[in-house]
């Protein structure tokens, strides 16, 4: 008999062959304080309860599960929207990063170093460092501070000191490299709250963990509304891949459930701007975890494109790696054109501008064949604002 | 023998290391700035081999990095520019120091092999972590004779110290403080004191210190608690501006070295 597969991490840091902690030395002790104490620090009843009390009623959770019925009538399925757009500050990022300024805190921490890509991660993470009253300081790319102004003016607002990363693409994958240098740098005053499932163990991981409250949330809601908890298929989209891995959490050893993950594939997986990771990736190392990664014959990462920042990234979180290997998810390339299709649709159908990351994860559903009797719960992982302007130009 | 070993059994003090980066200022200036760096008396070398994301490195050295991949260096083609060095009359100890990705997709094995075939005695691959090593890397280090480098830094706590130690072979790379390569210049008080608390735990291998070094005096400074140190980003900057490659070159190695 073959073990049953195991999708959680394991004790070393993997997920399967992807994972692990390919850091320099530098950034061992903070990591290895961090791996050595996070699993204690979520299990402590004072930690738990900060939490959850900040999830409720900061952030605004639960969010709500909401059957879109026109959508549904178009795609003659039934389709469940999880409204994480409406958790405070505008997407998902923010569970996250409540849960690691509580973890910075008892660490001892009393600065903040973040990267973002769509700035939603930066603005989240500025937020709970103004609730918090830490200093924060959040890497971004150079073109996506030009692409995301209104969340750069967000992060100022709120305090936090935004720095352009200007090497390479200028986009996330840089602003990354250029937070974990500050961190090299600060490494005694300074924790690090990455933004997804991605870096190197436990940070995979632990933000899985505090996005799990996503999934968690579509079981009892999902119960209530069909009195069954497990639909047929979850959706999500995958840059870094956090909204996925909240979304997959609960469901990862539920096999009827289909786990289908979206990546962004620019202007075509084979037009050579793209950033669909695991058609066009293998395996290899950045940003301290070995994963899927776009990348050369030489081992040097390509740099990505995708019209949405927050999926513009030449890698994947190690367990979503894992789960692309094992064939447990299912990947969807999404063109440009096509995510702002389904945002156009389902701003019309159902009065919800989603965000461009969000709206790869909508594009899915023409490609899905759902059965008239099957449930699709899509991850609407952040709303479009931040979007407009780039939204404007498509306007009919 | 391997040759790091060998220098460090004869010469246990005042040893440089020189890092430059592969395929720059120029793709084919690599094997003319060891050769300048041998002759100008740099006791060890060691040859960056550039990466797209190199995060332990500071401005710039991450610039010589982009400036070597868009001249279209790669490590396929070091390993051509290495081809014959040793016959050629290059004696030097020859680390190379890089990113673990594009190892990987070499292959480690092959990699070690070429190290081995054109003569290449160490490695540094500062994101290659210890305990993946020694599970998974160890025995093909071993069987093509490459000692890997470990580094130790102000912040590694004395028990990891010992364990680097008794996993090194060659010597330890003693990062002066907590940064990228390049970020801060000279040794205070609080570096000198830990250079001296390591001293103090009588390990088995030498300790060359890096970051932070960048001419004669903070040489003789570093070199007064260990083997020597390692010089990088102060030699890029001067290779970045210099038209006699070869002349600025040696008399850099001698600058530093006081001569």
């Amino acid at each position: 008999m073959i073990a049953p597969e195991i999708y959680n991490v394991n004790e070393k840091g993997y997920y399967g062959q992807f994972g692990g902690a390919f850091i320099p030395e530098m950034l061992y002790p903070n990591v290895e304080e961090l791996r050595v104490s996070y699993l204690s620090i979520m299990a402590e009843p004072s930690f738990k309860e900060e939490f959850e009390a900040l999830l409720k009623d900061y952030v605004g959770r639960p969010t709500p599960l909401f059957l879109a019925k026109r959508l549904s009538e178009k795609y003659n399925t039934t389709i469940y929207l999880k409204r994480e757009d409406l958790c405070h500050t505008g997407a998902h990022k923010v569970n996250n990063t409540i849960g690691q300024i509580l973890m910075a805190k008892r660490l001892g921490k009393h600065k903040i170093v973040a990267e973002t890509g769509a700035g939603q991660h930066g603005v989240a993470t500025a937020t709970v460092c103004a609730l918090m009253g830490l200093e924060c300081i959040v890497y971004m790319g150079e073109i996506d501070i030009q692409r995301q102004a209104p969340n750069v003016a967000r992060m100022k607002m709120l305090g936090a000191k935004v720095v352009p990363a200007t090497s390479g693409s200028k986009t996330l994958k840089d602003a990354t490299n250029e937070a974990m240098r500050h961190w090299i740098n600060n490494p005694v005053d300074t924790h690090y709250i990455i933004g997804s499932v991605v870096g190197p163990h436990p940070y995979p991981d632990m933000v899985a963990r505090f996005q799990s409250v996503i999934s968690e949330e579509i079981k009892w809601q999902l119960k209530e509304k069909t009195g069954k908890t497990n639909p047929d298929y979850v959706i999500a989209c995958v840059g870094g891949g956090s909204n996925a891995a909240g979304a997959f959490y609960h469901f990862l050893h539920d096999e009827e459930t289909k786990l289908i993950a979206a990546e962004a594939a620019g202007h075509g997986i084979s037009s050579g701007l793209s950033a669909a990771t695991t058609f066009l990736g293998k395996p290899g190392v950045l940003h301290g975890s070995r994963s899927i990664l776009m990348q050369t014959e030489d081992g040097q990462v390509v740099e990505p494109h995708s019209i949405s920042a927050g999926l513009d990234y030449p890698g994947i979180g190690p367990m979503h790696a894992h789960l692309f290997e094992s064939k447990r998810a299912t990947f969807f390339d999404v063109t440009d054109d096509e995510a702002i299709e389904s945002a156009m649709e389902l701003s019309l159908l159902e009065g919800i501008i989603p965000a461009l990351e969000s709206s790869h994860a909508l594009a899915v559903l023409p490609k899905l064949g759902a059965k008239p009797d099957e449930v699709v719960v899509i991850n609407l992982s952040g709303r479009g604002d931040k979007d407009l302007e780039t939204y404007q130009k498509y306007i009919k | 023998m391997n040759r790091i070993t060998a220098l460090f059994l004869e010469k246990k003090t005042q040893n440089l290391n020189i890092y430059f980066t592969a395929g720059f200022p120029k793709i084919n200036d690599t094997k003319l700035v060891l050769k300048s760096l041998q002759e100008g008396g740099a006791d060890l070398v060691e040859i960056g081999m550039p990466y797209s994301d190199p995060v332990a490195d500071g401005e710039t050295i991450q610039q010589a990095n982009q400036v070597a991949l868009d001249n279209g260096m790669t490590v396929k083609l070091l390993f051509e520019q290495l081809a014959g060095i040793r016959e050629e009359g290059i004696t030097v100890p020859i680390l190379l120091m890089g990113y673990v990705n594009p190892v990987l997709q070499f292959g480690v094995e092959a990699f070690c092999q070429k190290c081995q075939e054109v003569g290449v005695d160490g490695l540094i691959l500062p994101d290659m972590p210890a305990s993946v090593y020694e599970e998974e890397y160890k025995a093909i280090f071993d069987k093509y004779g490459i000692l890997n480098i470990f580094l130790i830094t102000p912040q590694t706590s004395e028990s990891r110290i010992r364990h680097i130690d008794e996993i090194s072979h060659g010597f330890i790379y003693m990062v002066s403080s907590a940064s990228t390569t390049g970020a801060k210049s000279g040794i205070s008080d609080v570096q000198e004191e830990y250079f001296e608390r390591v001293n103090a735990m009588n390990l088995t291998n030498p300790r060359l210190i890096g970051f932070g070094i960048s001419d004669n005096e903070t040489f003789k400074k570093a070199s007064s608690h260990s083997a020597g140190a390692i010089i990088g980003s102060a030699f890029i900057k001067m290779l970045s501006t210099s038209t006699d490659l070869d002349g600025d070159t040696k008399a850099f190695v001698k600058m530093v070295k006081g001569q």
